[in-house]
């Protein structure tokens, strides 16, 4: 029973993980209506982050903390300028923006080599976070994990409230669903955006943050975990919150309960056997947008 | 209209991960110019290739690697060189990729012409150039412990083979009662070879194994690995995972509430950098299996750690793998020397018996399975980040790869 309970709780740790990845993703998947291939190169970027602020700061759980709004501003930024510079230009034109950003990917991993070091390096947890809970002798829960899992409840509950219930929520989502309709309706459809990709990109930044407490930092972990975000954005339908979340978890609890019992490579598998299964019988994912748009 | 749209997407993000995977996995080109090629050892200085992964999750190990074969090199050359001849170091990149390795090792005998190759961590790597060395007739030294049932006429394994580390391991957890073991490591040949011989161990010597489980090599996620070890309750685990898998894994150890004293693990492939990397807060009082450590005592091992220390930084340890591949260039000079060329079937005719003051202590090859006695050491992870032996075997150990002198291995290879 209380293998049942820690493997739920390490899904659902998986799911949170997953979830922070694909949260930004699934934002500006929404509105360019193609995958940012550099999404795992802004989580990258938020991990090296707090890699950097650990020389400046030494107090670990000082300099995690301070980490995650720099992170979000760092990340951010440089998703304004990839789609100030390059995806505005290639609005409508999927396959080209595709290649377009999976080339910046690329230059961003070998950036990141060049600057700090082609090994992959290490950051300190801070101390309160090492720790676990421990509810019976069998079952601790570890104090990162419930970290991360706050975290990834905190980046959705805020971008609900944003969504939901600002004006720049419902401009985002104005364009999401018609960007023609949005434009003549007076909406000006460039700083939506490019505010769009601030917070898409910015979670990354997040999530790259929630990373560091769970494994080493290197040039190419944004590509170890882009492809699980694909997944998590695909299945749950584009633009979809709501889905992305279900899917996060589901994965999450799937991937941990196979491996249970088999191994971690035959989890993998099956998991990925689920989601063709699954887009075979949805394609347009667990839920659609429903548009009057003729696209 | 939708459908199409989706389906469409559908296309790109297939595309998309094809060419991810892709890029992972290029494989060389095959210019079979059939003949062996030749050293260049015509000039004033002789080329020496260095085969190491500087990227990747594994160039967190193998960049110190080459940091120490460059170390010998220089001392060499400081020395007069090898047979008055000046040593090149040409230092390439196997970026973690196995199928790298082996175009880099092409590109160092064919384009180069190296004497001699030093260099690749995992045995994935080295089985990938292992057909290279060998139809070119060129040799590689190979620094690292490894699983043993190997004898590659074109290479030398100065590092431990599995009856100088895993088996003395084995021993050691038998000394101190640990007898039911849960076994973890990376998805790899190294390490599924060496549970089979932990296994072949275990039935015999009255040892239970509660549980093997493998990752992914570079697969940062154990929540689900370690709730297993931990529900098997057993009395210590023996770890074979590589490179910054490792990170994770300890970091996920530590959270469960597992420690040194409730449930020591014993690893094979966590030298002292890989300890500063991880960190020590994580591997507190946890054993390795080795044959050095930088607290290893003797004249040799001062000088070693002294040299290393200023040429790299006072803050960088020593460690096993730096050890065996600095003993490695030594050895292939004594070789050479010996010989009288830098022939490869003279050296390797010269190489029975050449021996080295190493670090480590008194090493020999020996030439009929051209690996080298080695002292077995048990050591335990201190807080200031340096490894302590527990215990030693006295004096070296007859490398034996395919353990014909344990009658429990019969059946391994």
């Amino acid at each position: 029973m209380t293998v049942i309970v820690s493997q739920l709780f390490t899904g659902v740790s998986i799911g949170a993980v997953l979830l922070l990845i694909a949260l930004g993703l699934s934002l500006t998947f929404g509105q360019m209506g193609v995958i940012n291939m550099a999404h795992g190169e802004f989580i990258m970027a938020g991990a090296y982050t707090v890699y950097v602020l650990q020389k400046v700061i030494t107090g670990a759980g000082w300099s995690l903390l301070i980490a995650l709004p720099i992170a979000f501003a760092v990340a951010g930024a440089m998703g304004v300028l990839l789609e100030f510079l390059l995806i505005r230009r290639l609005y409508a034109r999927p396959l080209d923006t595709l290649l377009v950003t999976w080339g910046v990917s690329l230059i961003l991993q070998q950036a990141a080599r060049d600057i700090f070091g082609a090994p992959n390096v290490q950051t300190k947890a801070p101390d309160a976070l090492t720790g676990n809970v421990r509810i019976t002798d069998d079952l601790v829960l570890s104090n990162n994990r419930l970290f991360i899992l706050g975290l990834a409840g905190l980046a959705v509950v805020a971008l609900t409230l944003v969504l939901r219930f600002t004006s720049l929520g419902r401009r985002i989502r104005a364009v999401v669903q018609n960007r023609d309709l949005a434009a003549v309706s007076g909406i000006p459809t460039g700083r939506v955006d490019r505010l769009t990709f601030f917070i898409g990109s910015g979670l990354a930044g997040v999530a790259g943050v929630a990373l560091t407490l769970l494994g080493p930092i290197g040039p190419t972990m944004g590509t170890n975990v882009i492809i699980d975000a694909f997944l998590v954005v695909v299945a749950g339908g584009i633009g979809h919150l709501k889905g992305s979340v279900i899917v996060a978890f589901a994965l999450g609890t799937l991937q941990s309960l196979i491996e249970y019992s088999t191994t971690v490579s035959v989890a993998k598998v099956l998991v990925f056997v689920a989601i063709v299964a699954f887009l075979q019988w949805r394609p347009q994912g667990l839920f659609t947008l429903r548009t009057r748009s003729m696209a | 209209m939708y459908s199409l749209r989706g389906r469409r997407f559908g296309a790109l993000l297939i595309a998309a991960t094809l060419a991810l995977t892709a890029c992972g996995s290029k494989t060389g080109e095959n210019d079979s110019s059939s003949s062996g090629a030749v050293a260049d050892t015509s000039g004033d200085t002789v080329k020496v290739g260095l085969l190491n992964s500087l990227s990747g999750t594994m160039a967190i190990s193998e960049v110190t690697v080459r940091d120490s074969i460059k170390l010998a090199v220089e001392e060499i050359n400081a020395a007069g060189g090898v047979l008055g001849k000046k040593l090149e170091p040409i230092s390439e990149d196997g970026a973690s990729d196995w199928p790298t390795f082996a175009e880099k090792a092409e590109k160092l005998i064919k384009e180069d012409r190296v004497a001699a190759v030093f260099g690749c961590w995992t045995s994935a790597s080295r089985k990938a150039v292992k057909p290279v060395f060998e139809e070119n007739k060129a040799l590689l030294f190979y620094p690292v412990q490894y699983e043993g049932l190997e004898q590659s006429p074109y290479i030398f394994y100065t590092g431990a083979t599995t009856n100088q580390q895993i088996v003395p391991g084995l021993d050691y957890l038998k000394s101190q009662g640990k007898t039911s073991v849960y076994l973890v490591g990376s998805d790899y040949v190294f390490p599924r070879t060496a549970n089979k011989i932990i296994k072949a161990y275990a039935a015999a010597n009255g040892m239970t194994i509660l549980g093997e489980d493998y990752a992914p090599l570079g697969s940062t996620e154990f929540g689900t690995i370690v709730n297993k070890v931990k529900a098997s309750k057993a009395s210590a685990v023996f770890n074979t995972l590589n490179g910054d898998s490792n990170v994770a894994f300890f970091k996920e150890y530590k959270s469960a509430g597992l420690t040194a004293a409730s449930m020591p693990v014993v690893s094979v492939s966590i030298a002292e950098e890989e300890v500063k990397s991880i960190g020590t807060q994580y591997l507190a009082d946890q054993l390795t299996a080795w044959n050095y450590y930088q607290t290893t005592p003797g004249a040799a091992n001062d000088k070693f750690v002294k040299a290393y220390k200023a040429k790299y930084g006072a803050d960088k340890p020593t460690s096993d793998p730096m050890e065996a591949a600095y003993v490695s260039v030594y050895l292939w000079k004594a070789m050479v020397e010996k010989a009288g060329a830098f022939d490869v079937a003279k050296v390797k005719a010269a190489s029975d018996g050449v021996t080295f003051e190493a670090p480590e202590g008194t090493v020999t090859i020996d030439g009929a399975t051209q690996h080298i006695y080695k002292t077995a050491r048990i050591g335990k992870v201190g807080g200031d980040g340096l490894i302590t032996e527990v215990w030693n075997s006295g004096s070296p150990v007859k490398p034996d790869p395919y353990l014909k002198g344990y009658t429990w291995a019969t059946g391994l290879s």
